[in-house]
This record gives structure tokens, C-alpha cells and sequence, in this order.
């Protein structure tokens, strides 16, 4: 039984359709990279993986470890092992990042019928992990995400990735806004956590962080359909003729022309 | 008969039946009575009343009973206070302080001298008890001299339904640093109207935490004068839910320039309860280089929750710094998504949010016995509510 299998979704915000028809499989074990121009809908299929209700599915089914997926609030999503690295991070101020990532793997542990971790088995874990993610402790007491640079929030990512050990991983455009050196940390990180039992679906638009995160699949997503799907030469093909070489409009690249 | 005299008529027992005191305490008592006969208990109609119905209260009866609540720190000879009791607190404008004046008793009198530094806060508690349908008028008085330093925790509780009408004078030395919190837990069916005034001297340091969680029907009314060089934190946080209802009235005087008030007054608000803030600040023509502050940030949880909120600045000086704002809103969506996405609970993360919300306002409260204690009832409140 595949991980995920994504058939013929279609999403609308509003009136208007952004996915129009995705069909994609993951399996355990593997990675698959989606790129594709902004506005392709790459980060609506992420969000809507995740359970956000901003978009409404119209049509098209989700089977996650062969259930449905979309009968599922966000909260069950995430006790059933799926992890979405946003975007853009939330910052939430009133509540510290030690106390909101206890309560998240508590909810988890207990959803497998696992006891909730004493307070020292908690801290020797995180400590583990912000190690791995070279992250400074203090930012542990200081409220989630709030006043964090860009690529702290995206390490805090990660690091919530790590501990809470997902089954299928959704990486949101995690290399935005990183340096090189923040990216091949962040790289590392992702890179660690790859394993037979778990899958990884990394958006982005770029393929820098897919020589970091080597993926097994490329899918191009287009105007909310996913255009092309080959392996890891995919993106260097891209790399090589931008998008409009696959024929499509891509804002960024005509900027960079201009 | 009006409606004003009938219900003075029934204070009016309760009065003439109060033991005799000295005759200075009697002609007070008796001044404050007849302007309490005079005014009666305010309706909507009066302007600084719109929002809240103290019919209730009216209809009530409460007969008055002077010992009704534990006070934890011994009451001083009423003598000793004599130079400064109602001298601050005045009872011309408002019934309510009259009737507590009228029934005045006891007090707690708290002097601290000149130069002197209370490190240990001082704790003022009013218990109520298991009481019902009795009223009972809390009189707090601080004088704090010149240079001198304390902490004072005022905390009202109780259960039943009963009438606390408190006045609390605080008068600051030049140079005091003074901080004040005061905390109400009274009972879900209790009436609770209390004054506060703070009469600040020069450079004097001042703040207030006015925490409201408890009541039935709540009214606050927090006068603060400032003198030149004063520097005043006026802070609140009001949660309530059912059919609760929460009055804040803030009064801020600027009396003389370089002056500075920092007001923050945050309100969570579900089920069908309801709540005014109305922050007053006035800057009289003296007060050149003022820099005032107010802000009121609402977090309403429910359809059926109301919250009126009103600045009123009179700014008669022209080289000033003033700002107000308001805010109401609900929680925030992309926050409770980003909590659900991580495995936590739709309602666990809607307390963690609300929580949040309080949590400056906890923060900022410098004896940490009453932070912890404040943020486990804070915490318990937001997950019964959750249940």
C-alpha cells in the first residue's frame, strides 16, 4: 500500500480553482520534490495536505496509509504521522516553543498509546535534536517563532520535524529566504531524518535545495496540474532552461530577465 | 416616593442602626450619607453608567454587615487614618463611595514611612465566605512617605451572592515607588463595584494591575493623579464568561507636565458576557512634555459576547504625546492551524491561544507568587472552557 496517494484533487479558494487535477504517489522511502513557477499551487497542495480549511476540495481523493485523509481534522493528520515545514512560520507570542512542542508530542504519543515523556527524557530529547539543527536552547523559553530570524524559524522547523518523527514529511518551500549555509544545515537535518519508513514530499521552486536534499522523483506542477514527473535530472533540466523550456510563465525568471 | 429615595430608604435602616462612632467618623459618615440620599444609585442615564445596570444591586437589599469578610492585615485605629481617609476617595460624584463612606468602620490602614523599603509585598485580602444576599464596604488606605518603596496585593473572594462596594486611597510621596495589584475572585453571583484612588507625588513610580475574573456584575473605577515627573502604569485584564459583565473605568490625570502613563487593559470574552472599557485621560493646560499611552485589546470567543470600548481623552496642553487604541478580535486562524498541524487538539489549542493572549499582562506582574498563582486559575479557567 502506498504512503500517500493523491487521486485527481481538485481545490478551490474562493471561486477560484487552484488544484485542477492531481494525481501523485508517494511511497515509504522516498522522496519527491514538486517545483514548478509561483502560482502553480504548489504550496495549496502542501496546505491542503495538512488540513487547512482556507481551501475546499471539490473533487478527487486522498488515501494516506490507505485511509482518507480528507475525512480527517489537521490535528489527526498530524497524530497519524504527517509533519507540514510551513512556509512562512507562525509566530505565536504567549507561548513558548518548550511548552507548545511538549504538548505536540504528548498529543502524538498518546494517539500511538504511548505514556507522555517525563520532563527529563523531554529535555534530553530536545537537546539531541537542537543539536542536530545546531540551534541555540534559549530560543526553547522564548514564545514560538516570535522574533526569530528568517532562518531560525525554518531550523525551529526542522528540529519540530525531528523530534516529532513523522511518517510522511511535507517540506514547504524550506529553503526560502535561507543562505547557503543555513540551507545545508537545514539540508542535513531533513537528510538525517530520511529512512525506508518514511516518506518525503519537498516543494520548492528552486533547485538548489534539491542538491542538497537529493529527491528520487521530480514532478513539475503548472497551473494546478502536475505537468511532468521524471527523476532527479528533471531538476537539473530546469535548473538549466528555467521553466520556459518546459513552455511555461514563470514571474520570477521574467523579472530576472528584465 | 422616587425611585432613588426608595432605595436609599432601605441603606437608610442600616444606617441609623450602625453603632455610634467618634464624632469626627459620624459628621463624615453622615455627610456621605446625605450625599449618598442625594445622588442615589446611578441608572443608565447617567453618562458614566450607559453600559452597566446596578439595578440589580438596587433591587437587591443587601442588609450591611461590617465584619462579613476575613481581612487578613489587622485593621487600624480608624483614628490613626483620620488626616487622610476620603480625603482622595471623594464621595461629591459618586453614591457608591458615599455608601461605603456612610458605613465607613474599619479600615486598612497601611503607612509606610519616609525613605523606607517594604521588600515583602504587603497582602490585603477580603474573604467573604459562604454568604448570601449581605453587603459589606471594604475601605483600603496606603500612604506611602516620600522615597519609600512597597508592594501591595489587594485580592476580593468569596462565594454566594453577596455585595462588596470597596474604595481603596493610595497616596505616593515624591519620589515612592509604589505597585499595586489587585485581584478579584469573588463568587459568580457577587456583586463587586470598587474605587481606586492614587494620588502620586513628584518623580513618584506607580503602577496598577486590576485583574477581574470573578463577579457577577463588576465595576471598576480607577482614578490616577499625576504630579510633575510622575510616572504611572495603569494596567488591567478582565475574563469573563456566561452572562458576566465587566466595567473598567480608568481616569488618568495629568496635572502637571513630564508626566508619562502607560495603560494596557487586555479582555477575554465568551458565552454572553459583556464589558466596557472607558479610559479617561486628561491633560490639563500645565502638563507640557505628557506622555500618555493607552491601548485596550479585546479577545472575543464568542457570537454573543459584547465589548463597548471608549477613549476619552481632554487634552487642554499643547506639547504633548498622547496615543489610544482599541482592538477587538477573535483568534487567530492561521495560529490554531499551525498548533492542530503539529497533533494538538482543536480546543487545547484554542485555550493555548486564549492563554497566550493574557499572558503580557501575567508577565508584567512582578511578585511571582501571584504570577504563578494567576496564570494556574488563568490556565484552569481556558481549559474548563475548552471541555
Amino acid at each position: 500500500m502506498p504512503l500517500l496517494e493523491i487521486k485527481d484533487l481538485h481545490a478551490t479558494v474562493g471561486d477560484r480553482e487552484i488544484l485542477q487535477g492531481i494525481d501523485l504517489t508517494v511511497d515509504a522511502g522516498e522522496v519527491h520534490a514538486i517545483m514548478g513557477p509561483n502560482g502553480s499551487g504548489k504550496s495549496t497542495l502542501a496546505q491542503v495536505l495538512a488540513g487547512r480549511d482556507l481551501y475546499h476540495v471539490t473533487r478527487g481523493q486522498v488515501l494516506y496509509d490507505g485511509k482518507d485523509l480528507l475525512e480527517m481534522a489537521p490535528e489527526e493528520r498530524a497524530q497519524e504521522g504527517i509533519f507540514l515545514a510551513f512556509q512562512y512560520p507562525v509566530e505565536i507570542p504567549g507561548v513558548s516553543n518548550m511548552y507548545f512542542l511538549k504538548a505536540a508530542l504528548n498529543a502524538i504519543r498518546k494517539h500511538r498509546g504511548q505514556d507522555e515523556l517525563d520532563a527529563m527524557d523531554f529535555l534530553n530529547l530536545i537537546r539531541e535534536k537542537m543539536a542536530l539543527m545546531k540551534m541555540d536552547q534559549t530560543l526553547m523559553n522564548r514564545p514560538v517563532n516570535t522574533g526569530f530570524s528568517g532562518g531560525e524559524k525554518k531550523r525551529n522547523e526542522i528540529f519540530q520535524m525531528a523530534v516529532l518523527e513523522p511518517r510522511l514529511a511535507i517540506l514547504d518551500e524550506t529553503d526560502s529566504g535561507l543562505d547557503i549555509d543555513a540551507l545545508k544545515l537545514v539540508a542535513a537535518g531533513v537528510n538525517a531524518m530520511r529512512s525506508p519508513e518514511r516518506g518525503m514530499v519537498v516543494v520548492t521552486h528552486y533547485q538548489r535545495l534539491l542538491n542538497e536534499i537529493v529527491p528520487d522523483y521530480v514532478h513539475v506542477l503548472a497551473e494546478g496540474r502536475i505537468m511532468k514527473s521524471g527523476g532527479k535530472e528533471l531538476a537539473l533540466q530546469l535548473e538549466a532552461g528555467g521553466y520556459a523550456a518546459l513552455g511555461l510563465f514563470d514571474e520570477a525568471e521574467a523579472v530576472g530577465k528584465a | 416616593m422616587t425611585a432613588a429615595s426608595q432605595h436609599t430608604g432601605q441603606w437608610l435602616d442600616a444606617f441609623t442602626r450602625q453603632k455610634p462612632a467618634a464624632p469626627w467618623l459620624q459628621e463624615l459618615r453622615e455627610a456621605a450619607f446625605q450625599r449618598f440620599a442625594e445622588l442615589g444609585l446611578p441608572t443608565t442615564h447617567d453618562e458614566d453608567w450607559r453600559f452597566t445596570n446596578v439595578a440589580p444591586i438596587a433591587r437587591a437589599q443587601f442588609p450591611v454587615h461590617p465584619a462579613l469578610a476575613r481581612v487578613s492585615t489587622p485593621s487600624a485605629n480608624v483614628e490613626e487614618a483620620r488626616d487622610y481617609l476620603a480625603k482622595h476617595a471623594l464621595y461629591d460624584h459618586c453614591a457608591f463611595v458615599a455608601l461605603n463612606t456612610a458605613f465607613l468602620e474599619n479600615v486598612a490602614f497601611l503607612r509606610v514611612p519616609r525613605g523606607a523599603v517594604i521588600e515583602q509585598p504587603i497582602e490585603i485580602v477580603y474573604e467573604a465566605g459562604q454568604v448570601n444576599g449581605l453587603s459589606h464596604h471594604p475601605r483600603t488606605l496606603i500612604v506611602v512617605g516620600a522615597d519609600a518603596q512597597c508592594t501591595i496585593v489587594e485580592k476580593y473572594a468569596g462565594s454566594g451572592q453577596y455585595f462588596t462596594n470597596a474604595v481603596t486611597e493610595i497616596v505616593a510621596g515624591d519620589g515612592a515607588v509604589v505597585d499595586h495589584y489587585k485581584v478579584q475572585l469573588e463568587g459568580d453571583a457577587a456583586f463587586h463595584v470598587a474605587t481606586l484612588q492614587a494620588t502620586l507625588g513628584r518623580s513618584a513610580n506607580f503602577s496598577t494591575h486590576n485583574i477581574s475574573l470573578g463577579g457577577a456584575l463588576v465595576r471598576n473605577d480607577i482614578g490616577v493623579t499625576l504630579a510633575e515627573g510622575t510616572d504611572a502604569i495603569v494596567n488591567g485584564l478582565y475574563v469573563v464568561n456566561g452572562t458576566q459583565h465587566v466595567d473598567n473605568h480608568t481616569s488618568i490625570d495629568h496635572a502637571k507636565p513630564h508626566g508619562t502613563s502607560h495603560e494596557l487593559y487586555k479582555g477575554i470574552l465568551d458565552g454572553r458576557a459583556s464589558a466596557v472599557f472607558n479610559g479617561r485621560i486628561l491633560v490639563r493646560k500645565d502638563a507640557q512634555k505628557t506622555d500618555s499611552k493607552q491601548t485596550n485589546k479585546n479577545l472575543v470567543l464568542s457570537d454573543e459576547a459584547v465589548i463597548d470600548t471608549k477613549p476619552e481623552l481632554q487634552i487642554f496642553a499643547d506639547d504633548v504625546r498622547c496615543t489610544h487604541g482599541a482592538t477587538i478580535g477573535q483568534l487567530d486562524a492561521e495560529s490554531l492551524f499551525y498548533l492542530q498541524s503539529r497533533g494538538i487538539g482543536k480546543e487545547q489549542a484554542r485555550s493555548l491561544l486564549t492563554y497566550a493572549f493574557a499572558q503580557d499582562i501575567v508577565d508584567r506582574i512582578k511578585v511571582q507568587g501571584l504570577r504563578d498563582s494567576l496564570e494556574r486559575v488563568l490556565f484552569e479557567k481556558f481549559h474548563e472552557h475548552s471541555q
